[in-house]
């Protein structure tokens, strides 16, 4: 295969084989992979990547739980402690959080799911991964030779006047990695927009399309800004260039108020795409469609929307005026209602229905109660009288971690349970999926719920130590405790999903009858996706094809339908005759 | 390690307003997450494919639900919202009488200046019941100023003056910290705030930022004098047992062997802590030796106190008891210090956890033991 086989006109000239060899054996060399244009060879090249960047991130993390189970600095000191929740904010954030979903997902499911031949610009989607490989290279070497201590917000003057170590590195990896959000975004959008297959109109996109188009929407408008930013702080590093520190003249609030207008939209970057897949993952195994698809879909582009509107609600006391912190107080208040709206529906779509719980739903169900919290916990940050108190304590730790990993994380897990069976060919055992799913949940809870109340106590985030508040330490000690639970709850699925690939039951074409157009092609796919260009000519999410329970009450309820329109016109006829 | 704590104590006039927000918001939280979770759950056992469950008509969509869902959450947010907004303007509304504090931050330790001019480095000292208003700037990168008792904390911002402002209202200790990440001993960068009853803390104003006025070197030598009974031997009066000490410094002494002597400071101090190592001519070896029951710390002190007992013309006269003021002594008194006198005032400070941060100094103190194990 090569890159040259994308155009669309190859399609109809192309024989038609029996058996088509799948996407994975189209081509067994090394080169055949690094120089692909597949969408689904980059989407499993993604996959393999950030796998490597979520181990080290989750490495620092676990460094950070060990060295606050004491008040002492027990394990780091307190400059290399520094580096690690540098890094580990650094690697998950550029390097995991904002690709995992987006790049992953949909690059692979994307294309497939509109009935696409792949995304509108193969060679621009490789080379979107070549930068994000290039920019998390730049980062690594950065963290490994000498390391960066300004945390992954690089507030200035600290990050451009007064932290040593590699910070110019670190921050040109994330400006490259910025450029590889952007070519992904355009391209998925051109895709989107032009290349939907006959039939499958706006109204038919699966909700998680929806929302990847908004978070793409989100990418292509915010990235440039904070590029550009941080480009500033290298050149203030480097040159002394009067931007941001009160030194040189600058003005060290501005650099907040650009870093936010992006890093606030940032977050909707990781959650809409966790949104978009939870409300698949909900309709499917609840067999159902879902409810309010139109809420769903136009609440993701009111978060966009909104998004860009909230950064300010990070900078309360920050110096910024009064009044505009009170009016981000506002709008950030109204931005949480359009979540509530989601997760309204997704309950609302579990009534009536036929509900399956394997590991995919599992995780979907973990990811409502989690993101819940996440979410409503996010009110206490809008909120500006309780802001002030909480603010860069324990609590916002714990509140972006019950929306990044509750939320985001759980939803890439729930999207990697159910595409694996599409994009391997193979089934994983469901057991040890739902029960690994339940240890999540409850290693995530245990680590993160004390930490809301260390915030309430008032613990600083990104404290080396606390030996003069010992007070802290015993919700430290569960908070750790936890963390060793999520630990190997996560290390878990690495193993099952690996032998999977050897020992699987071999996955048929729609293991979890389900109504993505990606589940009518074989699984693993062609490389060429589809024979022939699918013709939609259902709803998004109807199930009475694919399920006989429901096709049985469609039924029974469409005769009673028209039974009861039968009555009313006899009625009808009845009272005009009386006349 | 007995309770765990779950709550911070309650020491301002935001605290309570803080609280009972936070209380709300907790509770509703609690009410949509419960509410959220039972129904998803009574779903899923409910509606489990297989189950028996009337599942005619199932709803696709509902404008009278989507509205209901929509309306309640934005009414209850907007509620929090304005609580949440008025205490806001609050803690950015100081008062016109507010006693105003200067409050320096830097990489890292806090410095803060009161209007007299006492200054103090980590701690703050102000009265209960009397509006504070801080008025803060930073000497390098940006810090906050954060005390969770208080419920208050904002940035200080290097550039620019920021203000914050709270009543106490809780007499006590406690903890101050920096709260935004500033660089590699972040975490070191804190102390205490010290609440007092506004009449302790006139007096710890005036005395400098100290609870008792502290004493000059002279004083304390004299007290160091009077404790080990000196005066019993080498008395202006008799000069039997002893020679007496009027004039003594850098007066010539004759020496058992005929050697002389200059009574500078490193010869009064070896006759204090080894006595006999020179003995002055027409005495016994008498006087016990002070090696290992005087710190050099209260040898400086006598030394100095020495000084003051005048010249050989005075030998007639009593030692002159000295001007109990320290601002008229020949050595200043640094006027930083300040736990030392909080230590009285508050009870909390008995309690304090040993390894407790250093609360003044120098910079250098406070680095050399930042990275120091309990």
């Amino acid at each position: 295969m090569s890159a040259t086989a994308y155009r669309p006109t190859d399609v109809k000239e192309e024989e038609v084989h029996v058996k088509e060899p799948s996407y994975l054996e189209d081509g067994h060399s090394v080169k055949s992979w690094l120089l692909t244009g597949d969408h689904k060879r980059i989407g499993i090249m993604y996959l393999i990547t950030i796998s490597i960047f979520f181990f080290v991130g989750s490495l620092a993390a676990g460094l950070i739980r060990a060295q606050l189970v004491l008040p002492a600095n027990s394990l780091l000191e307190a400059e290399t402690y520094n580096k690690v929740f540098t890094a580990h904010g650094v690697v998950m954030i550029f390097f995991f959080l904002l690709v995992a979903i987006p790049a992953v997902f949909g690059n692979f499911v994307l294309p497939l799911a509109i009935g696409a031949r792949d995304l509108a610009f193969p060679r621009l989607n490789l080379l979107s991964y070549y930068l994000y490989l290039l920019g998390g290279l730049l980062a690594t070497t950065a963290l490994l030779t000498g390391g960066i201590e300004t945390g992954w917000t690089f507030y200035v003057p600290l990050s451009s006047m007064y932290s040593n170590g590699q910070v110019t590195m670190a921050i040109v990896g994330a400006f490259v990695a910025g450029f590889s959000s952007i070519a992904t975004a355009v391209n998925f959008i051109a895709t989107i927009h032009k290349m939907r297959a006959p039939g499958m109109t706006w109204g038919r996109l699966p909700l998680w399309v929806w929302s990847t188009y908004a978070t793409s929407l989100v990418i292509i408008l915010g990235t440039p800004v904070v590029a550009i930013t941080l480009l500033l702080v290298v050149f203030e590093r480097v040159f002394r260039l009067g931007i941001f520190s009160p030194e040189l003249g600058g003005d060290p609030v501005l650099f907040q108020h650009l870093f936010w207008f992006y890093s606030h939209p940032a977050v909707y970057i990781m959650v809409l795409p966790a949104m978009g897949v939870i409300s698949d993952i909900i309709a499917t195994f609840s067999s159902r469609r879902i409810f309010g698809y139109e809420f769903i879909a136009f609440s993701s582009l009111l978060i966009a929307a909104l998004g860009f509107l909230v950064w300010g609600h990070h900078m309360f006391i920050s110096s910024q005026s009064m009044y505009q912190s009170v009016v981000f107080s506002l709008i950030s208040f109204l931005v949480a209602v359009p979540s509530a709206i989601k997760i309204f529906n997704w309950t609302a779509t579990l009534y009536k229905g036929h509900i399956r719980l394997q590991t995919p739903m599992v995780y979907a169900l973990g990811f409502i109660g989690l993101f819940t919290l996440g979410g409503l916990t996010g009110l206490f940050l809008a909120c500006l009288g309780t802001d002030v108190h909480l603010t860069n304590t324990y609590f916002v730790v714990a509140h972006f971690h019950y929306v990044m990993v509750g939320g985001s994380v759980m939803a890439f897990l729930g999207a990697l349970h159910y595409w694996w069976p599409k994009m391997t060919g193979r089934m994983y055992p469901d057991n040890w999926g739902k029960v690994n799913a339940l240890l999540v949940f409850v290693g995530f809870n245990l680590t993160f719920f004390p930490q809301f109340i260390l915030g309430f106590l008032g613990m600083p985030r990104r404290y080396a130590y606390y030996y003069f508040a010992p007070q802290y330490q015993p919700l430290h000690i569960l908070s750790t405790a936890g963390a060793s639970v999520l630990a190997i709850a996560f290390a878990i699925p690495f193993f099952y999903l690996t032998r999977s690939l050897k020992y699987g039951a071999k996955a048929s074409d729609n293991p979890w009858h389900a109504t993505g157009l990606e589940w009518t092609v074989a699984s693993p796919p062609p490389t060429h996706n589809f024979h022939e260009t699918p013709v939609v000519t259902r709803e998004q999410y109807e199930f009475g094809h694919l399920v006989p329970e429901v096709r049985a009450i469609e039924e029974s309820d469409k005769a009673r339908r028209d039974a009861e329109i039968a009555a009313e016109h006899a009625a009808e006829a009845a009272s005009t005759e009386a006349k | 390690m007995g309770t765990v704590p779950i709550a911070p104590e309650q020491a301002s006039n935001f605290a309570y307003w803080h609280d009972l927000i936070f209380y709300t918001l907790s509770a509703l939280t609690a009410v949509f997450t419960i509410l959220v979770g039972v129904l998803v759950i009574s779903f899923v056992i409910k509606y489990k494919k297989g189950s028996n469950a009337d599942r005619s008509n199932p709803p696709h969509e509902s404008k009278i639900m989507e509205f209901t869902w929509i309306v309640i959450p934005t009414g209850l947010g907007l509620v929090m919202f304005f609580a949440g907004a008025k205490l806001f303007l609050d803690m950015r509304t100081p008062p016109a009488n507010a006693m105003e504090v200067y409050v320096i931050g830097k990489q890292w330790m806090w410095h803060s200046q009161h209007s007299n001019g006492v200054r103090e480095n980590n701690t703050l000292h102000v009265p209960l019941g009397k509006p504070v208003k801080l008025t803060m700037i930073s000497q390098d990168v940006i810090h906050a100023f954060y005390i969770p008792e208080f419920r208050t904390q904002y940035h200080v911002v290097p550039g620019r003056y920021t203000q914050q402002w709270f009543v106490p209202t809780r007499v006590g200790r406690y903890q101050l910290f920096c709260n935004v990440y500033c660089g590699t001993q972040h975490s070191e960068m804190g102390g205490y705030v010290y609440v007092m009853p506004p009449d302790d803390f006139e007096k710890w104003l005036e005395n400098g930022g100290d609870t008792v006025k502290p004493m000059s070197l002279e004083q304390s030598g004299q007290k160091v004098y009077n404790r080990l009974g000196c005066n019993n031997c080498h008395g202006a009066k008799s000069n039997m047992r002893a020679p007496s000490l009027a004039g003594i410094y850098q007066s010539k002494r004759r020496m058992t062997d005929n050697s002389v002597a200059v009574a500078d400071e490193a010869y009064l101090r070896e006759s204090i802590l080894r006595p006999y190592n020179r003995v002055n001519y027409g005495y016994e070896k008498q006087m016990p030796e002070y090696a290992g029951t005087v710190t050099e710390e209260e040898v400086l002190q006598l030394i100095s106190y020495m000084k003051t007992l005048g010249g050989a013309g005075d030998v007639e006269g009593a030692p002159k008891t000295l001007e109990m003021d320290p601002r008229k002594g020949s050595s200043p008194v640094p006027p930083t210090s300040s736990t030392v006198g909080a230590a009285g005032a508050i009870s909390a400070q008995s309690n304090a956890t040993p390894g407790q941060r250093p609360d003044q100094n120098s910079v250098g103190a406070l680095a050399a033991q930042a990275p120091s194990k309990n």
